[in-house]
């Protein structure tokens, strides 16, 4: 098909139906956590440690979520947004509907493999550095649809996840120890080793 | 609140005007013989006194032996109910007539349940599937699935 080309309803569907198949066919295995450099003897340059820490203090005081709250886990996450928990805390109140704004990704919810190819395309539209947080047994390994036909075991099999926040859904207490330790992560990370 | 009518007392009715279509009845809801289900349901909705307007849901059970699909009527001229069931024998591409013509509201339904059950409607001016892609195998909520 050409650019330019008007589509008819059934060529869409068709394109669309094999985007899902190659998307679950390249996502058999799961993608490993991008934590080996933390295990990593840090060799630090004395010059870029203080630059390290004050571009780490500006990374992780002000994460702005892109939005991706595909199932019931968006209320917790909306709850933690809200005035009670108030994730303004951390300078998080933002919550961008363009990925080209945003550096986390809080997958609050199930994922279908529907729905799987534009979680990608989110992903890729964010810019570096970017940081994942799984939130809730859906996004962490499928929860109770693991075994199912139309849902993705794991965001893992997507997108690269950095921090996993069990629960069913997790509680917002939950999802800010999760994002306190995002926080811890980011801390560590070095101009010399980024790139993960 | 809704009166929900007597599928005995309808079903005598529907009978009357259409020999042999009702395959049982009770209180709850009737039974109709596929090959007459698009004139009774024209003829539950246009008659006066029945007037069912309004098509609430469309939902299909396997029974293993028959898919049964089920269509609740509401009218809401008269704030009355009806629950008409039509039974489907076939396993390979069971078939049923579409009430798309008689009730818009059946279009996604009907596509729902072809995505999921396999049962094809018969006159659906665009059926195909509707939560699941294009060239995904099989109908997930038949029992015999895996």
């Amino acid at each position: 098909m050409e650019v330019g080309d008007v589509y008819s309803s059934r060529q869409l569907d068709k394109a669309e139906g094999e985007a899902i198949e190659s998307v679950m066919a390249r996502s058999q295995q799961t993608i490993p956590d991008p934590d080996e450099w933390l295990k990593q003897e840090l060799k630090r340059n004395i010059l870029l440690t203080s630059v390290d820490a004050m571009l780490n203090w500006a990374r992780r005081s002000s994460l702005w979520p892109v939005v991706c709250f595909p199932a019931c886990c968006a209320f917790e996450f909306i709850t933690t947004a809200a005035s009670r928990f108030d994730i303004s805390r951390f300078g998080m109140e933002i919550i961008r509907a363009s990925p080209r704004q945003a550096d986390l990704m809080i997958t609050a919810g199930t994922l279908t493999w529907k729905m799987a190819p534009q979680v990608r395309r989110i992903y890729d539209q964010m810019p570096e550095p970017k940081w994942v947080i799984a939130m809730g047994a859906c996004a962490i390994s499928g929860g109770i649809f693991a075994s199912s036909y139309s849902v993705v075991p794991g965001y893992n099999r997507i997108i690269p996840v950095d921090v996993y926040v069990p629960g069913c859904p997790p509680r917002p207490e939950a999802l800010l120890y999760g994002i306190r330790m995002l926080h811890q992560k980011i801390a560590k990370m070095s101009l010399i080793t980024e790139g993960k | 609140m809704t009166v929900a009518l007597s599928g005995r007392e309808i079903a005598k009715q529907i009978e009357e005007n259409f020999p042999r279509s009702v395959v049982e009845s009770s209180q709850q809801s009737l039974v109709v013989d596929k090959e007459f289900l698009l004139s009774v349901a024209t003829y539950l909705k246009t008659t006066p006194g029945l007037d069912f307007d309004y098509l609430t849901a469309i939902t299909a059970v396997d029974y293993y032996d028959y898919f049964e699909v089920i269509y609740q009527l509401t009218s809401l001229q008269h704030n009355h109910s009806l629950v008409v069931k039509t039974r489907c024998y076939r396993r390979d591409n069971p078939s049923l007539p579409s009430v798309v013509g008689l009730w818009r509201g059946a279009d996604f339904q009907e596509r729902e349940i072809y995505d999921l059950m396999g049962i094809i409607f018969d006159g659906h001016p665009n059926l195909k599937r509707i939560f699941l892609w294009e060239g995904f195998q099989g109908h997930p909520l038949r029992k015999d699935y895996l």
